[in-house]
């Protein structure tokens, strides 16, 4: 009895803690034991002879052999360009870097399937911008991208980003007077690179590679806009493959080959977390300033290098969508005389599904954010403040329904609501099921800036006006709220961003008329109208440009570790 | 305003006593200190009485209200009881203004603004926070931020004002300048005031009584005179005020009353107990008389304006301390007189 009681916290504390608790717990994890429950089971009975069978069909070996082949070399392209930048900005006396970093995230709120939208725009015999040059190759002549190698390039750009982050992040806690001290000893340049720092680094660095493999092996919206044009499948394309084409009678089937992914998830996430509580021992000791190893002579060529990459990777293919997006029809060079907003015109005004998925998807995101600010702030606080054990493993799962792979999420979600306990309804078909699927999945990018910014609270402040007689809600609202309302608004934007640009999980649940603009590029481009297809996707680029700037602006009155791009 | 009682009062913390069978009584308008070396529970008590935490076994009465009962569970959360807290961290609310944070403990008790405006006007002027009233915590001095949560505290006319250490993050100069106006403010109001505190010389400045805790128990709760005087063991001889304690090797009751065999002579003490085995040597207790039997030799002598005190060895080993009119130096010899030392039993 004594063991329960915390302090200073009423009875209606642990009420509303227990409540906020359960709807969160039913929200993010329900889905995914249902998914392994389903895999396991035939007729409510453990039966493993599905999971044996599907796993020896070709198609699925295929798939996991193409999975795991694009996810690793592209993980590994990640690497080269992502740890080439971190090194650079984060030990050298470059200039400039809070734009390079800047432009480094792009690629990451970019989604994919514009990602891979954009690119095929400055390549191929199509290309608008090439023609434009004069410099495509000839009528009929293969899109290059719509292959393996294509398919593992534009996962490399996607996901640089995050090597980028986390080594800058492992970098920046590396404390001078390690670096100092080597120096003093007579190593010099790449001797103190390759044997001081590289070695201190090297948790955060198998880390973010963990991470990053995951991601790569989830990603939807580029193996499907390069790879099934090209008949090369991976796990996440067949499973939407199979359950477009046949409908929810194959789910038992669909919901084996996500176990199967999930799985594979699952290791590489376990990998991440063993290589992050190494790094944590690290972190002890001050770390003071941040390094600047002069570079002298060639400062102004690694900068210049920097930037042309940056540009190719950001700006070539931003040209291009935007090029194709302004030609009155697929294949026309552009000029002065051919450019037209026609088809923005078309996408924004005319056209009543883009209409839709655009109220759809705003909707929807504002919604989650929202919804999930209203669940956060409160779970977070009363997480904080009488900790438990209940409350540790929730703490420890939170992010599993956002790094596992959509797909993964997007089936399990299918089979939980697909029949509502008992009763006849269905949540499938309709735009609940693809809300619900969003509160699971971006709970945690809500969940993290909130308990960042609630953990460096002073305690005072809430027992201050518990002894002046403030009741629960009273506090939760004019104490706890406004003091945390900087990360509670960063979440929300975060939380728009990621739902407003989503796919995978989309992909799989909308119907007619529940379509979302990640679904629109898709539909469109797959139905050859790659002109609104373009409109639309540099219509969604600027809406992200213009809330990570906001986010930026924000960023002064916000506490370490709430903008996921300042480590 | 309001009494307080507790009744062997325990708090464990993973089963680590950071309070052990604390009983005490604080009468209606009486201003107490909780002093204590860092670590012997007096913070805990605080938090306890203010009901941030429950207590692992005993009772708790505010008033006429039993707040706390670890035996049958009950525990009236610390926004229902009525009481004022100030923090050592003072915890404004960045986000409010002073006249906002003063006057927020009356709006969650749902106040007309009138009657609001009134008495936070009052408390404002009362702390003399009146022409600060629209300015940010921000952009306040350690005092003024200090008078804010003392203003914030006392708006609502609490049952009972709890203090932590609130003077440990002020300058010495502010520090006795704002020992007064809590002195004053404790005249003017007549609340009933718990003060923790680990300085002693504040204790004694402002307190009615002082608590002293050591390890999770409350070894004395007396008049600071009392602790001063008459220290009833080890811990507190020791702890509270200069002096030394030093071993009686023999009591004998002779004519003018107790005497004892105190470092090879024989001297007049006073005492409660029949038999004690202890003397507290005070340096108002030693002077200095060149024809005493007991020699001692300074060891160091330190100017404190006005007099000097002395850190004096004697012949036997023992260390004392003494203050004198001037400057001894250092190795010199001094015979000691020892006046009527108060004398305690330590088991």
């Amino acid at each position: 009895m004594f063991a329960t009681q915390k302090y200073g916290s009423s009875r209606s504390e642990d009420r509303l803690l227990r409540f906020v608790l359960l709807v969160a717990i039913v929200l993010t994890l329900a889905p995914v034991l249902r998914l392994f429950a389903e895999g396991i089971t035939v007729d409510d009975r453990l039966n493993l002879s599905l999971i044996s069978e599907v796993l020896s069909q070709p198609s699925t070996q295929r798939a996991l052999q193409h999975s795991l082949l694009t996810a690793g070399l592209g993980t590994l392209v990640s690497l080269v360009i992502g740890s080439a930048f971190a090194f650079l900005v984060a030990l050298t006396d470059l200039r400039g870097k809070a734009a390079l970093v800047f432009c480094l995230m792009i690629p990451m709120m970019i989604p994919p399937q514009i990602t891979a939208l954009s690119w095929t725009q400055i390549m191929g015999p199509s290309s608008v911008l090439l023609k434009t040059l004069g410099l495509a190759p000839p009528l009929g002549a293969p899109q290059p991208l719509y292959s393996p190698a294509g398919i593992i390039l534009l996962l490399g750009i996607q996901h640089t980003s995050i090597i980028f982050l986390t080594l800058r992040a492992g970098l920046r806690a590396i404390p001078q007077e390690t670096v100092e001290a080597a120096r003093i000893s007579g190593a010099r340049g790449l001797r103190l690179w390759w044997q001081i720092i590289v070695p201190l680094c090297l948790p955060s660095l198998a880390a973010g590679i963990a991470i990053t493999f995951v991601t790569a092996l989830g990603n939807f919206g580029i193996p499907a806009m390069l790879g099934i044009p090209a008949g090369y499948a991976t796990l996440p394309t067949l499973i939407y493959q199979k359950l477009a084409g046949m409908g929810t009678t194959v789910l038992a089937e669909v919901a084996v080959l996500a176990i199967l992914i999930g799985a594979v998830a699952i290791c590489g996430i376990g990998v991440q977390r063993f290589f992050q509580t190494r790094q944590r021992v690290h972190l002890v000791g001050a770390t003071s300033r941040p390094l600047a190893i002069p570079l002298k002579g060639a400062r102004l060529p690694v900068e210049i290098t920097l930037w042309c990459v940056v540009f190719a990777l950001l700006v070539l293919p931003m040209a291009g969508l935007l090029a194709t997006s302004l030609v009155p029809a697929y294949g026309v060079p552009l000029g002065f005389d051919t450019m037209t907003f026609a088809s923005w015109h078309e996408v924004l005004f005319r056209q009543p599904v883009t209409a839709r998925a655009f109220v759809n998807s705003f909707s929807l995101s504002i919604s989650a954010a929202i919804v999930l600010m209203a669940i956060c702030l409160p779970l977070a606080w009363l997480m904080d403040r009488s900790p438990s054990r209940l409350g540790r493993v929730f703490d420890s799962l939170v992010d599993l329904p956002y790094a596992l792979p959509g797909v993964v999420l997007a089936i399990a979600m299918i089979l939980l609501l697909i029949n509502l306990p008992f009763t006849e309804a269905t949540l499938y078909g309709t735009i609940w099921i693809i809300f619900l699927a969003y509160l699971a999945r971006f709970l945690t990018v809500m969940f993290r800036p909130v308990q960042a910014s609630i953990r460096q609270l002073d305690p005072a402040m809430n027992e201050a006006a518990q002894s002046v007689g403030a009741t629960l809600f009273q506090r939760l609202r004019s104490i706890i709220l406004p003091l945390t309302a900087p990360s509670a608004a960063a979440g929300a934007i975060l939380v728009f961003l990621t739902a407003f640009n989503e796919l995978t999980v989309s992909a799989l649940l909308w119907s007619s008329g529940t379509e979302t603009l990640g679904v629109m590029i898709f539909n469109l481009d797959d139905s050859g109208e790659i002109v609104m297809a373009s409109a639309l996707a540099a219509t969604i680029v600027l809406v992200v440009m213009l809330l990570m700037i906001a986010i930026q602006l924000l960023a002064r009155q916000l506490p370490k570790g709430v903008i996921p791009w300042q480590t | 305003m309001a009494d307080i009682e507790l009744q062997a009062v325990e708090k464990h913390f993973d089963g680590v006593a950071a309070l052990r069978s604390v009983t005490a009584s604080i009468q209606d308008g009486e201003f107490v200190a909780l002093l204590g070396p860092s670590g012997c529970g007096k913070s805990t008590l605080l938090r306890v009485l203010a009901g941030f935490e429950a207590p692992t076994r005993g009772q708790i009465r505010i008033g006429a209200r039993e707040v706390a009962n670890a035996e049958t569970g009950q525990a009236i959360p610390p926004e229902a009881r009525n009481i004022g807290f100030v923090f050592q961290s003072y915890a404004l609310w960045p986000h409010m203004s002073v006249r906002r944070n003063v006057s927020y403990p009356l709006e969650v008790r749902g106040l007309t603004k009138v009657a609001r405006v009134a008495r936070t006007d009052a408390a404002l002027a009362a702390t003399g926070l009146m022409p600060f009233a629209d300015r940010m915590p921000a952009d306040l001095s350690g005092g003024q931020r200090q008078r804010v949560a003392l203003a914030r505290c006392l708006v609502s006319d609490p049952a009972a004002v709890l203090l932590d250490e609130p003077l440990a993050n002020l300058d010495v100069a502010l520090r006795s300048s704002m020992q007064a106006v809590f002195s004053d403010f404790h005249t003017r109001t007549g609340a009933t005031m718990v003060y923790v505190t680990h300085d002693q010389a504040e204790a004694m400045a402002m307190a009615d009584r002082i608590a002293v805790m050591s390890d999770g128990e409350i070894v004395q709760f007396d008049t600071p005179e009392k602790l001063y005087n008459q220290p009833d063991n080890l811990f507190v001889a020791s702890f509270v005020g200069e002096g030394t304690v030093l071993p009686i090797e023999a009591v004998t009751i002779g004519q003018v009353g107790m005497e004892a065999q105190v470092l090879g002579s024989r001297i007049a003490i006073t005492s409660q107990d029949e038999n004690p085995n202890l003397i507290c040597l005070r340096p108002e207790n030693i002077s200095i008389c060149e024809t005493s039997d007991l020699r001692a030799q300074v060891v160091r002598a330190t100017y404190l304006g006005g007099t000097y005190r002395l850190d004096l060895q004697t012949n036997s080993g023992a260390m004392v301390v003494a203050h004198a009119r001037q400057r001894h130096a250092e190795g010199t010899q001094l015979g000691l007189s020892i006046s009527n030392p108060w004398a305690f039993t330590e088991v």
